[in-house]
């Protein structure tokens, strides 16, 4: 199945002709458009230059002071001012937002990763009435625009006592986190060999226990992947949380932020702002550098049906 | 294996199928009905008011600027950002070709540097993406107009994000910026999964790049494109083009409704102006759009499998 060998792209691209490569230098590259390709070089430099500069702008304006930042933007800090990142972790609440993040997208992966499984699994692997229906009805919510959808939904919410509750925005999250999660896991499934499942249930196992005891730790590729979908899109998640999560005690890391950049306008602590963007950025980049591989293949893995 | 079958399947899709029927599929049917009412989302009360909605909502010159942004989104968008990533993961993957002694096709030096570099924005929140840039757009103190001022350009600074003939522009660079990466990535891993040996034909042929391009990548490469020009499309509708507007535009929707997207609106409507039964019209509007969207994409691109 195409979604599950796509970790190393280009690595894996041209194995037929290089037995008989007897190092010689790429000295004699040329001819054929230098012009084309000092552009096209000049285009890739260019875009990375893009990419980079505004996060280094960001790590470096975060260790200003406020005049400075708005003197000469570009300037580096006359010296580094961690003041700003404490200022930002304990005055301007990130701690907390923080903490409310992890505890959401804690519980939502969780709950995503086990439900989502479990109605895959049923649904790649069970004959029954209705099957096809309850996975369109699942598939089909990854196309419809979810704003139509949180008019009412606030209401229901509100109604279940469940608004601006960290508990309310885990359901929630969790409810939107299937139909991608449910696609995905289904194809999954469906790869698996059913032999190791049969005899497990000739041996006696129940459904329930072949389920968590054997199909789940074989699906544990396919988990890995739509885990970090779901971790990085909870995690990044915005419009769920400005529309269901109104109560500044509750708010998570990217409402926090937000709020924060509304009322600077008043309080103007630009730097500890930017400090708390940066402290935002970097565990995100951090931790995708250090698992690159996995994060990429999980996070195309979907769109590669 | 019959036994308990149907328990088990019950069991299983209980909690699941519950949760997402009451917080998706429910809100959904609800909207579309709330649609043919006056409910203000303020009090429980509301009556049908038939089609009022729909007829107010072809007089709102608002709601007609909404939309034509929305479309501008859908088909710029994805064209800008594919176009840019096709062009980047052919690059990276076929450029560096015609060494002599080297394999027949590879990638130019340090493909696998750009490929990290690229993907940076994917995994950053949107929302923190926004607020990046709209300091980066202040036209008094913003990194692009001191730029600009530290090259000579003193007379160039533009307004950006204040100037109504600029800002949606603005906005949806940011979009490509922070979306571009994941389509080189995309792209890279199709890219490598079709045979050296049609390189190395065309390549004996005497193709050269760009036809070995439109007549060999783009062809094969065209499932994945498709179903990233939708993914993009959907993006640019909905979720990413709200956050990218909400937090950077002034207003938000501004200047003097330059940027209001179809999204922003049915959020503005509802939990702005408690106007909850007009806000599901425009949402069934977007609706419609994004389903057309999709209907079209997939019928415009419809071609021949190439199996290979």
């Amino acid at each position: 199945m195409k979604t599950t060998e796509t970790p190393l792209p280009a690595e894996s691209g041209a194995p037929v002709v290089k037995i008989d490569v007897p190092a010689t230098r790429p000295a004699a590259r040329k001819k054929e458009g230098g012009v084309l390709n000092v552009f096209s070089h000049g285009m890739l430099i260019l875009w990375a230059v893009m990419v980079v500069m505004p996060l280094l702008w960001a790590v470096m304006t975060s260790f200003k002071d406020d005049s400075s930042i708005f003197g000469s933007p570009w300037s580096l800090p006359d010296k580094l001012h961690f003041d700003n990142w404490a200022r930002a972790w304990t005055d301007a609440n990130m701690g907390d937002y923080f903490l409310n993040t992890v505890l959401v997208v804690g519980g939502s992966l969780i709950g995503t990763l086990v439900l989502g499984s479990m109605a895959a699994y049923v649904l790649a692997r069970f004959d029954f009435p209705g099957n096809r229906f309850i996975y369109y009805l699942f598939v089909g919510g990854m196309s419809f625009p979810i704003m139509l959808a949180l008019v009412p939904l606030f209401y229901v919410v509100n109604n279940m006592g469940l608004l601006n509750t960290i508990h309310g925005l885990i359901l929630v999250y969790i409810a939107y986190s299937l139909p991608f999660t449910v696609f995905f896991l289904t194809a999954f499934f469906r790869t698996l060999p059913t032999s190791v499942a049969e005899a497990a249930f000739v041996d006696g196992a129940s459904h329930t226990r072949t389920f968590f005891q054997i199909m789940l730790p074989m699906a544990k590729p396919g988990l890995i992947s739509v885990g970090i979908f779901n971790f990085l899109g909870q995690w990044n998640q915005y419009m769920l949380p400005t529309v269901l999560n109104t109560d500044p005690d509750k708010r998570v890391l990217t409402q926090g932020l937000v709020q924060l950049a509304v009322s600077q306008g008043y309080k103007g602590d630009w730097s500890g702002l930017f400090a708390g963007l940066v402290m935002a950025m970097l565990p995100v980049l951090g931790a995708y550098i250090v698992f690159q591989r996995q994060v990429v293949a999980g996070l195309t893995a979907g769109a590669l049906k | 294996m019959q036994h308990g079958k149907y328990r088990f399947i019950v069991g299983f899709l209980a909690a699941p199928l519950g949760l997402y029927a009451l917080f998706v599929v429910w809100p959904f049917i609800q909207s579309i009905y709330y649609s043919f009412t006056d409910w203000t989302g303020l009090s429980p009360e509301f009556k049908m008011v038939g089609f009022d909605n729909y007829t107010r909502m072809f007089h709102d010159d608002i709601f007609w600027k909404s939309l034509q942004h929305s479309l501008l989104f859908a088909l710029v968008l994805p064209l800008v950002t594919l176009g840019l990533a096709l062009f980047f993961a052919f690059m990276i993957n076929v450029g560096g070709r015609r060494r002599r002694g080297g394999p027949v096709i590879s990638g130019v030096r340090g493909s696998s540097f750009y490929k990290i570099v690229y993907f940076f924005p994917q995994v950053l929140s949107i929302a923190i993406v926004s607020l990046l840039f709209a300091f980066a757009y202040n036209p008094d103190s913003g990194a692009i107009n001191s730029l600009l001022r530290g090259i000579g350009l003193d007379t160039v600074q533009p307004l950006w994000l204040g100037d109504p003939s600029l800002a949606l522009w603005c906005v949806m660079a940011v979009l490509v910026w922070s979306t571009v990466g994941f389509f080189v990535v995309l792209f890279s891993a199709g890219m490598a999964s079709i045979p050296a040996e049609l390189y190395e034909a065309a390549l004996l042929d005497g193709a050269s790049r760009a036809t070995t391009f439109f007549r060999v990548t783009l062809p094969l490469l065209w499932d994945t494109v498709q179903s990233g020009w939708v993914y993009m499309g959907i993006l640019a509708l909905g979720a990413e083009s709200f956050a990218v507007v909400q937090i950077m535009t002034t207003g938000p929707g501004g200047p003097d409704y330059s940027t209001t997207v179809m999204v922003l609106y049915v959020y503005q409507k509802a939990f702005r102006d408690g106007q909850a039964a007009y806000a599901t019209t425009i949402g069934v509007a977007l609706l419609v759009v994004t389903l057309a969207f999709a209907a079209i994409v997939m019928r415009l691109g419809r071609r021949e499998r190439l199996e290979y």
